[in-house]
Order: C-alpha cells, then structure tokens, then sequence
C-alpha cells in the first residue's frame, strides 16, 4: 500500500513539479530578473567598478541578514541588530580614540586586531543578554529584542552625549593605524571587508548544514517541543543564535566606523528591517524550521541590487521603497503558494495510497 | 448490519452513508453509516483512534468528508465550517474544551454570536440573563460574570454544555461529556439529557464508561479502525457484547512472546509526584520497577496521568518530585540529553506534536537524537550519518524511497518507526513507548509488535502507556494500572479483562477508588 505513494513521490515531472522546482528557486529568478533588467535598463551598470560598489553596499546588509536568518530559523527575531550596529561602532570609535582610562593619568591603548576582539565580544555579549532574557526569562523574542534595540541605541548615544566620534585615523604608536583598512583596505583586487563576508558566508553554511548545532537549529524551530524530547538543549540553541546574530552587527559596526573613519551614534538605524527582509526573500520562514544561508545571500543582493539600480535610473527614494516593500510582500505570497501547492500535492498522493 | 433500521418512534435526524476520510498519514473513517435518530441517545464507542472523534468533525462541520455523503432530513447537505453546521441546528461539545479561560462565562456562552445593541455594541444584559436562564435549568449555581478560568474544569464542561444549548441545537454531539464530571454532576447531566431527549433533540453520546453507555443509550453503534463493527438498539446489549465489538475476536496480529529470562532491575520510579494546576495531582506518589527484557504496559483511561508519567521520566515537569533510579545510580540531570545519555528513550504519544520535526527529512528525523555519535568536535560526517540512517531505516522496516524524503510523506505507521528508529538509535536500555499503535493501521501495529517483542529478548527494558486493552493483555509482561494518577493494580500477563478495567475506571464516589487502591 506505501509502496505505491512513494513510488508516485519519485515519479517525475508532472506539471505541478515543474512549478514547484521553479517556485523553489524563485530568489534565484528574481536575481536573474533584477540583473537582466538593470543591465539593460541602467546605463554603466554592468561594470566590475560598479559590482564592487554594489557588494560593499549588499555586504552591510548580508552580514545582518545572516545573523538573523539563524535566529528566524529557530523561529525567533532579533529587532536589536541596527542598535547593536549603532552601539559596536561607537565603543570602536571610543576604543580608537581614547582606549581605556584606568585613571590616574594612564590608559590602556590597543592595536587594531584587540579593537576588533573587544568589539565582537561586546556584540556577543548584547545577543547573549538577549539570549539569557528570552531563554530565562520566556521573554517573547520580538520584546526582548525590541527593548534591547532602544537600550542598546540610548547607550550609543550616552557614550559621546550624542555626537560623532571623528578621525578614527588609529595611531601608529599603538598599532591601531591600520583601523581604517578594515572598511577600505583591499586584497588580491577584492576589498577586505568583501573577504569577511565570503569568510563568514561559508562559515555560517557551514554551521548550518555541516554540524549537529546546525542541525539542532533547524530542528528547534520546525518543531521546538519535539527537537526538546528528542535531546536538542533548545535554550542553549537559543543562546547561540542570538549570540551569533549580535556578533555580526558587531562586524557590521566596525566596518561602518572603519569606512567612515567616524562613529556616529545613529548609525544602523532601520538596519534590522533590511535585514529581515533579505532573510524572508532568500526564502527562511518567518515560522521557522526553513531557510538557508545562501538563499539569505542572494535575498541581500536581489534587495541591494534593487535600491542601487534604481538610484542609478534615477528613480525618486520614494518609488524605491514602495518597490522594495513590494518585491518583499510578493516573496512571502509566493512562498505561501509554494507551500500550499505541496501540501495538495502530498495530500493527493495519500488519497492514491488509501485506494 | 443495521438491527435497529426503521424505528417508527424515533425518527432519522441525520444519516452519514459510505463516508471515507482521509488524513495525511492515515484513513480515519473507512465506509462508514451512521445514523442519528431523534429524540434518542445514539451512543457511539470504540477505542481510542476507531475514529468517533473523526466522524463527530465531520458532523460538526469541522472537517469535510474525503468521498460519503451526509443526509440531513431528507436533503443532501455538505457543512463547509462549524457555523454552517450550527445554522444547521448541530452543536457539538468537544473532549478538549473549547473555552477562553479569561473571559467570563456569559462571553464564553455567546462567544461569535454575541447579542447586539444596534447592531454595533454587545448587549451585556442580554448575555447576562440568558446565561443565567441556561445555567437554572443545568441547575448549576455559576454566575455568568465569573471569569472562565476560576471555575472547575467539570463546570466548565458544563459551560461547554450551556454553549451548545444557547444555540438551539436539535442535534447535540457530547464528546466524553463526564470525563472530567463529578458524581452529582453526571446526574444532572443525564436529566438534562432526558429533558432535551422529550424535546426531540437527537444526542449523540460517545464515551469509554461503558456501564453509563448502557445506561443512558437508546442505540449503540460500535466502531473499530474506522470500520462499524456493530449497531443496533440498547435493548440486550450488555458489556461483554459491547467489548466484543470493540476489540473484534482476533483482529490484531499479537506475535508470541519469544521466550527469554528477564535480567535484574535497570530502572526504578519512587514516588513520583506531579501537582495538577488548581490542586490535585496529575501523578501521585507513583513507584515502580522495570527489569531489563520486560515488558510493562501502563494501562488506564485518558487524564489517568500517564503520558504525564513517562514526561517525569524525560525531566518535561520541573516541578515533580521524586527519584528515578538507573541501574542503582539516582539520575539527577535535569535535561533530556541527560536522560538520554544515561540509556532512556522515549517514544511520544502525539508523533506529529511532540515526535517529529515534520519540516525535515526521514534521515535527519531519525538520527536527530544520536547525532553526537557522527561528529568529530563539531564536524558533522554526514556519510556516517547517512549510513546510519539507512541502516535504522533497514531495521525498522520503513518503507521509503529516499531517506531524504521529507517525513510528511510517510504514512502514519511509518512515521512511528522512524520515531521508534530515533529511539532505539540511541542506544537506550530502557524504552518508554506512549501509544505506540495510535493512529496507524493494522499491518503496521503488528509489526510494531513484533519489534517490541524482539527489543525486549534483547535485554532492553520496555514501558508503554496504552489505552487499548486488548493491547495491554496481549503485549505485557506485566500490567500496571492507573487511576487518577494513582497505580490502581498491578497485573501479570494473564489478567482478566474485567477486572484491569474496573481497576482503571475511576471510580466516582471516592470511597469505591479506596477499595481499588493498594
């Protein structure tokens, strides 16, 4: 009786499986969609100046929008990612320029690499608080990180009473000169910071689909009360993942202040919206348990692509927006239909099965 | 089939004829009729997972018929939601309430048919005084501002009650209705049944006390896997019929027991206590023993606390006491992982809630559990896995084409096996089973059986919860009943029906539940 469905499930190609297989690569068309019309609509668009531009611009938001996709697979969201952005670049900027009072006339100086360490530590340590407050606490996700997204932008702007650290140019003394390379610097024809997304890219698909915490995030949030049965230790699972997500703003905070060679308070604002939409278009389910790293990477350039080919043609921000939230809104209908069609698709097969 | 066709007195309300339903996983209803006459009580019984509940959703406008037609005075009808079954005059008062714990028992009442002022605001007073009206006649002292949530889960059956009769209904579905009732509560409820029986209404009554069953039925219809095993009128049915039709003569395909020595004891409950919200206790200073190679079913009615049990046992309740013991050593983890390390295993009752991630495939369901056993620090081999994965999927007899098949496209009986799958990989040495057969056909339970039997001659320490007596007697080494969260026997293998049920009913007036308790 089985045999018979699951002979009809490897049986290929009807039509509904065609349409399936092109709804499942749907972020990949609409990458090629985007590309196809920009190359041919904006002028100077397909040059290796302008991909690089681009990158930058898409990388910001790729590294969000990975942290993030690991949080939204265990079925969680992290609001607080921009303020995290925002709150790492002004403790870089303090770090470059002040270093560490410890009083009495002295202070502690660091070099560029020790910059970096402190400031990822202290995204970590804003995740991990957020971690500690939803797996503790049973603080819903979406209010612990909304309050950790306006306490973690009050601190940034208590560290300088609300202005600009400016000139973060590093000191040669202290060996932090080489702080500005971190957002500007190049290797081998690439710029730095394009190196670390690529570096992380592969490191987070690799935790995803190459390791048993991979594997338990996924299960904790396709069915978080069965993974729990089944031996996942979901709240340590939880702690990782927000962890993980603040350690990225943190990427995110240097690179911005490094760039700039300036922390200002404000910054990342709105980041978080980004990013979430990024994970949605690359396909990760809001409910979670679904989505995939790469899928984030190509939603990040699909809506990075987007913005900056329509400022080329020199559409108004106005229109950008409305056409982002719209692509948005199309991603997650279609992932509803996608999702719909499969279920009648699986049901079918079981009527067949009863027979 | 039909002994009772043509009763002049008591009119054919609603008749179901050849419905077949079908769930992903499952056939629920297979060909069934049914009939509901007015101004009577149809009792409908079968086990656990016959498919009452099933055919009552259907009736109810909850789900919708996969082939079979529903006849409703004469006019073919199809109830395409629940409101479109109460315009219909059909109310139905569910197992599992359906109420809102923070609203008071008049917005509970009327809830989604509020009475309005104008159209626009809720008429209060309305609701106020209609619900006390429906509670005089319940003859129930609740007053309708009282929230919900403070009332006793037994008045609030009786709120689901009122619910049902503030909408007319002339066909009225009472899912286990005394489940949760006290004594003097059932009484009342079986005059209001009377009363609305003289009004015409058709009641339609389903639950697992069969002596009630006897009492308060005028026709009995029978289920079994989803197929009518027996129908007439009450008149001679007596319980050993009764018990017939549900378990059938020799249906299920029990293997024999290999034989084997059991070994020395590997695990040890002491009283385990559970507190239940609103005083009480979901398990109560529960002990027992299990010797490695035996089998122990744990047999009793829904709510015996039971699932509860096996939960204590995987660290679920924080708030139990007790000590579990493993191989002499006090297991003291507090994590599942813990439990599972120290060779525990646990088989869940609701596959779909609490035993699958349904979103992901066959290999990465079945080797969830075990995935330690593929990594070298935090590399995961997934060839290893893989490996593995088939292997289990060998042994357990799972029929799938690729182990990456996504798990929802299993049948029920071979999702199990991957849920046993992910137990057994494990490792474990003793294997709780809750409702092993639940909602799988009968070629699958039998070769679930047979896996039982064959884990057990393998020295592993098996106990499982069910509610099928028929499977208790046959599968157990020995039987253990409970009661209230209380054990209430204990039984070997060649137990007499009768009395493992008495010992599992329990018992309403209190003093008859001492007698019973050791």
């Amino acid at each position: 009786m089985t045999s018979i469905t699951e002979r009809a499930a490897v049986r290929p190609r009807s039509k509904h499986d065609w349409l399936l297989l092109l709804l499942k690569a749907r972020t990949l068309v609409a990458l090629l969609l985007v590309l196809a019309f920009f190359s041919f609509a904006a002028p100077n668009f397909l040059s290796t100046a302008n991909a690089i531009l681009i990158s930058k611009h898409v990388a910001i938001n790729a590294f969000l929008a990975i942290g993030l996709t690991f949080v939204i697979i265990t079925g969680g969201i992290d609001l607080s990612v921009g303020s995290v952005v925002g709150l790492t670049g002004m403790i870089a900027g303090w770090l470059v320029l002040n270093g560490i009072d410890i009083g009495f006339g002295w202070s502690i100086q660091f070099n560029t690499l020790e910059i970096a360490a402190i400031v990822c530590l202290a995204g970590i340590l804003v995740g991990g608080i957020n971690g500690i407050l939803i797996t503790r606490f049973n603080v819903a996700p979406f209010i612990a990180t909304l309050g950790m997204l306006y306490v973690a932008r009050g601190a940034a702007l208590l560290f300088s009473e609300g202005r600009t650290f400016p000139n973060l140019n590093g000191n040669p003394d202290y060996g932090s000169d080489s702080f500005p390379l971190i957002g500007t610097g190049n290797f081998l024809g690439l710029p730095v910071m394009i190196w670390m997304l690529i570096a992380v890219t592969m490191g987070a698909a690799y935790i995803a689909n190459r390791t048993p915490l991979g594997r338990h995030i996924y299960a904790t949030g396709g069915n978080e009360r069965g993974a729990a049965l089944s031996g996942v230790r979901v709240a340590r699972v939880k702690m990782f993942v927000y962890m993980f997500s603040g350690l990225m703003a943190a990427i995110v905070g240097l690179i911005i202040a490094s760039q700039l060679r300036a922390a200002h308070p404000a910054t990342g604002e709105f980041f978080e919206l980004n990013a979430i939409a990024a994970a949605v278009l690359g396909g990760t389910s809001m409910s979670g348990g679904r989505g995939r790293i790469i899928g984030t990477i190509i939603g990040a350039f699909v809506i990075g692509i987007l913005s900056d080919g329509l400022v080329m043609m020199g559409v108004s921000s106005f229109w950008q927006m409305v056409v982002k939230g719209l692509v948005i809104i199309a991603a997650v209908v279609i992932d509803q239909a996608q999702s719909r069609l499969q279920a009648r698709v699986a049901l079918a097969q079981e009527v067949t099965q009863s027979r | 089939m039909s002994a009772a066709r043509g009763h002049a007195t008591h009119p054919i309300g609603l008749s179901i004829r050849r419905a077949v339903k079908v769930y992903p996983g499952t056939v629920a209803l297979k060909n069934v009729d049914f009939d509901i006459r007015m101004g009577a009580v149809n009792v409908l019984v079968g086990e656990n997972g016959a498919g009452k509940s099933t055919l009552m959703k259907v009736i109810a406008g909850v789900e919708s018929l996969t082939e079979g037609e529903i006849t409703l005075d004469g006019r073919k009808v199809a109830f395409r939601s629940k409101d479109d079954a109460v315009a219909n005059g059909i109310g139905i008062v569910f197992q599992e309430l359906n109420l809102f714990p923070d609203m008071t028992v008049g917005e509970n009442v009327f809830i989604a048919r509020e009475p309005l002022r104008f159209g626009l605001s809720i008429d209060h007073k309305t609701v106020g005084e209609r619900t006390r009206a429906l509670m005089q006649r319940l003859e129930q002292d609740i007053d309708p501002d009282t929230p919900l949530g403070r009332l006793r889960i037994g008045q609030q059956q009786i709120v689901e009650i009122a619910k049902a009769l503030a909408q007319d209904a002339r066909i009225l579905i009472l899912d286990e209705p005394t489940s949760a009732l006290s004594a003097a509560e059932v009484e009342v409820l079986f005059r209001i049944i009377d009363e609305l029986k003289a009004q015409g209404v058709g009641i339609v009554y389903i639950s697992h006390r069969l002596e009630e069953l006897i009492r308060v039925g005028d026709y009995i219809t029978v289920l079994r896997d989803g197929e009518i095993t027996g129908s007439r009128t009450m008149e001679g049915v007596d319980i050993p019929w009764i018990v017939q039709a549900m378990i059938g003569g020799k249906s299920k395909d029990f293997s024999q027991t290999q034989a084997h020595e059991f070994g020395r004891e590997v695990f040890r409950a002491e009283d385990i206590t559970l507190p239940k919200a609103g005083g009480g206790f979901t398990v109560d200073r529960l002990s027992l023993s299990v010797r490695a190679g035996e089998i122990v079913g744990l047999y009793g009615l829904m709510g015996a606390g039971r699932s509860e049990f096996l939960e204590c046992i995987m660290a679920q309740h924080p708030d139990s006491s007790g000590h579990f013991f493993m191989d002499g050593k006090e297991m003291r983890e507090r994590h599942v992982a813990g439990r599972i390390a120290r060779g525990i295993a646990l088989v869940p009752e609701d596959r779909k809630r609490d035993g699958l991630i349904q979103i992901m495939s066959v290999r990465e369901n079945i080797t969830l559990s075990s995935l330690a056993q593929f990594a070298t620090g935090f590399h995961l081999s997934l060839r290893k896995e893989a490996a593995r994965a088939a292997e289990f999927i060998k042994r357990m007899t799972v029929k799938v084409a690729s182990p990456d098949n996504p798990i929802s496209s299993l049948s029920g009986g071979n999702q199990q096996k991957v849920v046993i799958g992910k137990a057994l990989m494990t490792g474990p040495k003793v294997l709780l089973m809750d409702e092993p057969s639940r909602g799988i056909d009968i070629g699958a339970k039998a070769e679930i059986y047979q896996k039982m039997r064959t884990l057990a001659a393998e020295g592993i320490a098996i106990i499982f919860v069910t509610s099928d007596l028929e499977e208790v007697l046959a599968l157990s080494d020995r039987i253990i009943v409970m009661a209230n969260g209380r054990l209430s026997g204990e039984f070997g293998p060649d137990a007499d029906p009768a009395r493992v049920i008495a010992a599992a009913s329990p018992a309403k007036p209190a003093n008859k539940n001492k007698e019973i308790a050791l």
